[in-house]
């Protein structure tokens, strides 16, 4: 193995939400270690997720960014196997630490598992919002039959009466009405859509949901009031949830950590706050100078120069380096790996923090949430969540 | 399952829009290529060889008969000497020998002569019949898709009509109402071509449909292209690999039908007057009419039968080559479980589990390094 | 290149004549409404009264959610579709019926999609090379194209002018979108969501072209967009439209700093902002209605925190609240002017002041079905 921390236990990790601190470190839900996915086989093969380590814990939030072609939803799907072929794992583990409200708890070896421990785990434990709802749901089913359909093969003892009134306290859940059980995905608006998906989700009381840029496709004011009712269902069920989205100044407001893809590989890996405050990674800092602020003086933003890279001929070495202001020799023949930096809780993989070199000002800002003397306060805005 | 399938799709190379950057072959140069279209290609070009040196490379003229040496005679029963009744003599075919490669008729007609004669009318009448449908297609789909309103509603009323009426019997009764079709590959290429169209029509209207909307014909409207133009270079070369497809299949139709047509008799005959044309339906016709399949002279019916079916075969395998050029996902599905048979994984559609291959070198910085 | 460096030449055009205006600008479209085979072919109001200027040398965004009519309008100034009521001018000239050539060649249109906007068949130079040809006959065809890819920063050009458009990226393929546009040497140049299908890193830098295409070559842009922070980055003027109608208009930094309208309060609530000082608290969720049936009034009401009687009932005017800021909202009208019958109504803030979103008014509305039929909502 390349990293010596690549499997960092629980206690060497900082609890992402300061809230969160003082009922403990919550356990790891989901862990992903050294992860890799090809699509295709041999040569020709590329490589859209490579090496890749993320802890997913217990009633959290855990922000995957990306742009697109890093390959964040390839590493999402891969981690409950519901890549398609040519996409193919190559190296890794996924291991799911399901602790039920009832029954025993038990480790499960997501990649090792056969096809019927799978088939149990996938929407039960670990569900999947999908971007696109439209795609998802049955367009000649209404939503009643939809949910009938999941309720009558995953919850075999309930009645169809039993079934309707679960079905409604769902849709109710994630705010729409009980006459919405009438309706056909055509007949429902993008965000009732995206909401019945939510509902379809958490139907059968998963651990964890995955959520791959469930509102991408939505108005700002249906993407906020989705969110919101997201984030108190996650504070209510005490679900965690790994969020796909390539939109960073909104995984900011969301998330309690923050992983960075880029070009299939983790690039940086901080608490929300400490990311937006305290870049470490150049790829990040350019993405956090993407988004036009909304107060202030205007002025001239740079964003980053030229264009993700293809998958196909990665550059050498660091894949950032060809639009990275700070590249050195060194970036354009090593590849650097994910490292823990000075802060606890914080990686990167970056040679400029490898510890020979200055590191830019930029990159050096002092992380709000580490012991200095008067930056904890600067905490970035949070959905409203209570402590767990 | 949501899942990156333009990944996917780029992967192998697909010809849908491939996500950022991905350097591809310029389309123009990626022509289906494959055992397929290979094996497609050799077959049909054997028979354009054929079609056009045929006549010339015939040993024999086709219509040419030799009572006397190309043909077995047998007495028959209850004439000849003894019975007081003057020897009758009926004839029977000679099979293959080196004189008549392919052995004769019951008229004392060589086989192979008349093979490579009918080979030049049955594929061009083919051809040319495809060809006239294809551009009465293009013209009536194109023009219904693009101008949409009231032309649309007309013209689609038209091929709908066209599609209904079952092409045979139409044919038949197109055939017998003009006589002298079978001296002319024209007519009967217009008839077929006539009869033909409008399948491929409907489909290049819903194509043209949906280029219409499509942003960059819009570009180019609002760029100030005139309206001809667009459909001519903007439209049409997109259309391209779905008219050749549907040129292939007419192609193929047009085949079986003037097959049909002369094997029921109704595209002329070479002996009658004036004298219709040799080809393989009529071939297969005398064979019939004259007990060739009772009397065992499977080298007078075969060959014909042979050469439509191997004609038939090429022409399909083509349009499956385009058919996978046009619809990338047909490739990808096809080339991808071939490479995973390989690899030993089972790949099934229905349930999705990923594969997990682990790689026999532990993991490390030096896998992605291409 | 620089965003604050251009007030100067905004300033110095406003005086003349707007290069591109629309005036009360309206578009119905037929839908089919209902369901089945009682279905009929209804009437959905996609612009109502709408009025525009595009001055050169400034960028007016115009920011709405999917819906709001915005394309609409980018479409109808494009003269791709032609308005039902209303007026298009250009230098104050009312422009030519139909769409001839010396209305393209003054004002040009790039559209959403980079990945369907570019001729999958033909090399870059053909987009390029066609409306040098139909607007500035042949003269040296190589040397324009080459000119137009450095000015869109695609080098080498005679590189890029080879490629097709699957080998290029989202950003260049919008980048040789737009050099297809300046092809035809425009005035006007509508950009219809230029970076919404575009990477993120990425987004700034065409952002940033189109701000230059402003300061140095002049042109009256429009920015169309549902990003309210990229408007406010790029545009000198924000127009925001909700349900094809002008909710408000101000220079973009006062829009943004100091809303008026209760609905651009909430979309300004509702964006991505790490930098807000406290979590957003959205006032008057739900859905936008209903285009074949509008709400009575203010097309806000129903979703609207502040709604009052007079809101149900009459269209607001548009109400001037500063210089260059427009809002129409009975808010901002004087108590004493709304006519008798808002006893329902709250009381209106104090002079001057916007309206404070109530947390406690934003009652959140359950997302109520829009209508039972098909909303076509446009691209």
């Amino acid at each position: 193995m390349t990293l010596g921390n690549a499997h960092l236990t629980p206690n060497a990790e900082v609890p992402a939400d300061p809230a969160a601190g003082s009922a403990g470190v919550a356990d790891p839900v989901l862990e992903i270690r050294g992860l890799c996915v090809d699509y295709g086989l041999g040569d020709e093969a590329v490589h859209p997720v490579v090496d890749c380590d993320l802890v997913l814990r217990r009633g959290h939030v855990l922000g995957l960014a990306g742009e697109s072609g890093s390959g964040k939803s390839t590493l999402a799907m891969a981690t409950i196997r519901l890549l398609r072929w040519p996409g193919v794992i190559t190296a890794g583990e996924v291991l799911f630490h399901s602790k039920p409200a009832s029954g025993e708890r038990r480790t499960v070896d997501v990649l090792s598992a056969g096809e019927e421990e799978l088939r149990s785990l996938r929407w039960s434990e670990i569900s999947v919002v999908p971007q696109s709802a439209l795609n998802s749901l049955n367009p000649v089913a209404t939503t009643r039959a939809q949910f009938d359909d999941l309720l009558r093969v995953h919850r075999r003892n309930l009645s169809a009466a039993e079934r309707v009134d679960r079905a409604v306290e769902l849709l109710e859940m994630v705010g729409l009405t009980a006459d919405r059980l009438r309706s056909y995905p055509h007949e429902l608006s993008g965000g009732q859509r995206q909401r019945v998906m939510i509902a379809m989700a958490l139907a059968l009381d998963p651990q964890v949901m995955i959520l791959d840029e469930p509102t991408t496709a939505l108005d700002v004011v249906t993407q906020r009031e989705i969110l919101e009712e997201l984030m108190s269902l996650r504070d209510r069920l005490g679900f965690a949830a790994l969020f796909i989205t390539h939109d960073l100044s909104l995984l900011i407001e969301l998330a309690d950590e923050i992983a960075v893809m880029y070009a299939g590989r983790i690039v940086e890996r901080a608490p929300a706050v400490s990311l937006f405050r305290a870049p470490r990674m150049p790829y990040t800092h350019g993405l956090l100078h993407c988004f036009p602020p909304m107060h202030g003086e205007r002025a001239a933003m740079e964003g980053i120069p030229g264009s993700p890279p293809d998958l196909r001929a990665l550059p050498h070495g660091c894949a950032f380096h060809p639009r990275c202001p700070w590249a050195m020799e060194r970036c354009r023949s090593e590849t650097p790996t994910l490292v823990s930096l000075a802060e606890s809780g914080r990686t990167a993989a970056c040679w400029l923090h490898a510890g020979d070199v200055s590191v830019p000002q930029d990159l050096d800002l002092p992380d709000p949430l580490q012991p200095a003397p008067g930056a904890m306060g600067a905490a970035a805005p949070r959905f409203r969540r209570s402590s767990r | 399952m949501a899942q990156n399938t333009t990944l996917m799709a780029a992967v192998a190379g697909g010809g849908a829009p491939l996500p950022e950057g991905l350097p591809g072959r310029p389309r123009a140069l990626r022509l289906p290529h494959g055992p397929k279209v290979i094996i497609g290609l050799v077959i049909l070009a054997v028979f354009v060889v054929v079609a056009i040196i045929g006549t010339w490379a015939a040993p024999y003229s086709p219509n040419a008969t030799n009572v006397a040496t190309w043909v077995r005679h047998v007495l028959v029963p209850g004439t000849g000497p003894g019975t007081g009744v003057p020897a009758h003599y009926y004839p029977l075919p000679l099979p293959p020998s080196s004189s008549h490669l392919l052995g004769t008729t019951v008229f004392a007609q060589d086989v192979l002569s008349q093979l490579l004669a009918s080979t030049g009318a049955t594929l061009f009448v083919g051809l040319l019949a495809a060809a006239m449908a294809t551009v009465l297609s293009v013209l009536v789909g194109v023009t219904a898709g693009y101008i949409g309103g009231f032309a649309d509603e007309s013209l689609s009323l038209l091929s709908n009509v066209f599609l209904a009426i079952p092409g045979l019997p139409l044919l038949i009764v197109l055939a017998f109402y003009v006589p002298s079709a079978g001296t002319s590959i024209l007519l009967v290429a217009i008839i077929i071509a006539v009869t033909s169209w409008a399948y491929t029509a409907r489909v290049l209207r819903a194509q043209t449909l949906s280029l219409r909307s499509r942003d960059f014909v819009e570009a180019a409207r609002i760029s100030g292209e005139g309206r001809l133009r667009i459909i001519l270079v903007e439209v049409l070369p997109n259309l391209v690999p779905i008219v050749a497809a549907s040129f292939l299949f007419t192609t193929l139709y047009a085949i079986g039908v003037y097959v049909a047509l002369a094997f029921l008799g109704l595209a002329g005959s070479p002996t009658s007057s004036p004298a219709g044309l040799w080809n393989w339906g009529e071939m297969l016709r005398e064979g019939f009419a004259n007990n060739a399949v009772r009397g065992g002279w499977w080298w007078w019916w075969a060959p014909p039968g042979l050469c439509i079916a191997l004609l038939g075969t090429s022409l399909a395998l083509l349009n499956f080559g385009i058919d996978e050029f046009i619809n990338p996902r047909l490739r990808v599905a096809g080339l991808s479980r071939r490479a995973a048979k390989r690899a030993g994984i089972r790949v099934r559609p229905s349930f999705g589990v990923t594969a997990v291959v682990r790689r026999k070198a532990e993991p490390g910085g030096e896998v992605a390094a291409p | 290149m620089s965003v604050a460096a251009r007030t100067p030449s905004t300033t110095a055009s406003v005086a003349a004549e707007p290069a591109l205006e629309g005036r009360n600008l309206t578009k119905y479209f037929s839908v089919k409404g209902g369901h089945g085979i009682f279905a009929r072919r209804a009437r959905l109001c996609a612009v109502e009264d709408f009025s525009i200027a595009l001055s050169a040398g400034t960028v007016t965004g115009l920011v709405g959610e999917s819906g709001s009519g915005k394309t609409t309008v980018a479409r109808l100034l494009a003269k791709v579709i032609t308005p039902d009521l209303g007026e298009l001018f250009i230098d104050g000239e009312p422009a030519p019926r139909r769409r001839p050539r010396s209305y393209t060649a003054q004002v040009q249109m790039v559209l959403q999609d980079p990945f369907s906007s570019l001729n999958p068949v033909y090399r870059v130079r053909h987009d390029l090379v066609r409306p040098l040809r139909i607007h500035h006959g042949a003269t040296d065809i190589d040397a324009a194209v080459s000119d137009l890819l450095r000015r869109v920063a695609l080098e080498p050009p005679e590189r890029f002018a080879n490629k097709f458009p699957h080998e290029l990226s989202g950003g260049q393929r919008q980048r040789v979108a737009i050099a297809r546009a300046l092809a035809v040497r425009p005035r006007v140049l509508l950009a219809d969501e230029p970076v919404s299908m575009l990477d993120v890193s990425v987004r700034l830098g065409l952002l940033n072209l189109l701000a230059d295409l402003r300061d140095r070559d002049h042109l009256a842009i429009l920015y169309v967009t549902h990003d309210i922070g990229s408007a406010r980055y790029l545009a000198d003027t924000i127009m925001v439209m909700y349900a094809g109608k002008l909710v408000e208009s101000a220079p973009s930094a006062t829009l943004t700093d100091s809303p008026a309208h209760p609905y651009t309060q909430l979309l300004l609530s509702a964006a991505p902002d790490p930098d807000r000082a406290e979590p957003p608290s959205l006032a008057g969720s739900g859905a936008p209605p209903s285009l074949i049936s509008p709400p009575s009034g203010c097309r806000f009401h129903p979703r609207c925190p502040h709604a009052m009687e007079i809101c149900r009932r009459e269209v607001p005017p548009d109400v001037p609240i500063s210089s260059g800021h427009v809002a129409a909202c009975w808010l901002h009208v004087d108590p004493a002017q709304r006519r008798a019958g808002s006893n329902g109504g709250e009381a209106p803030p104090e002079d001057g002041a916007q309206p404070r979103p109530n947390p406690a008014g934003g009652s959140p509305d359950r997302e109520h079905d829009p209508m039972s039929s098909t909303i076509h909502e446009e691209g």
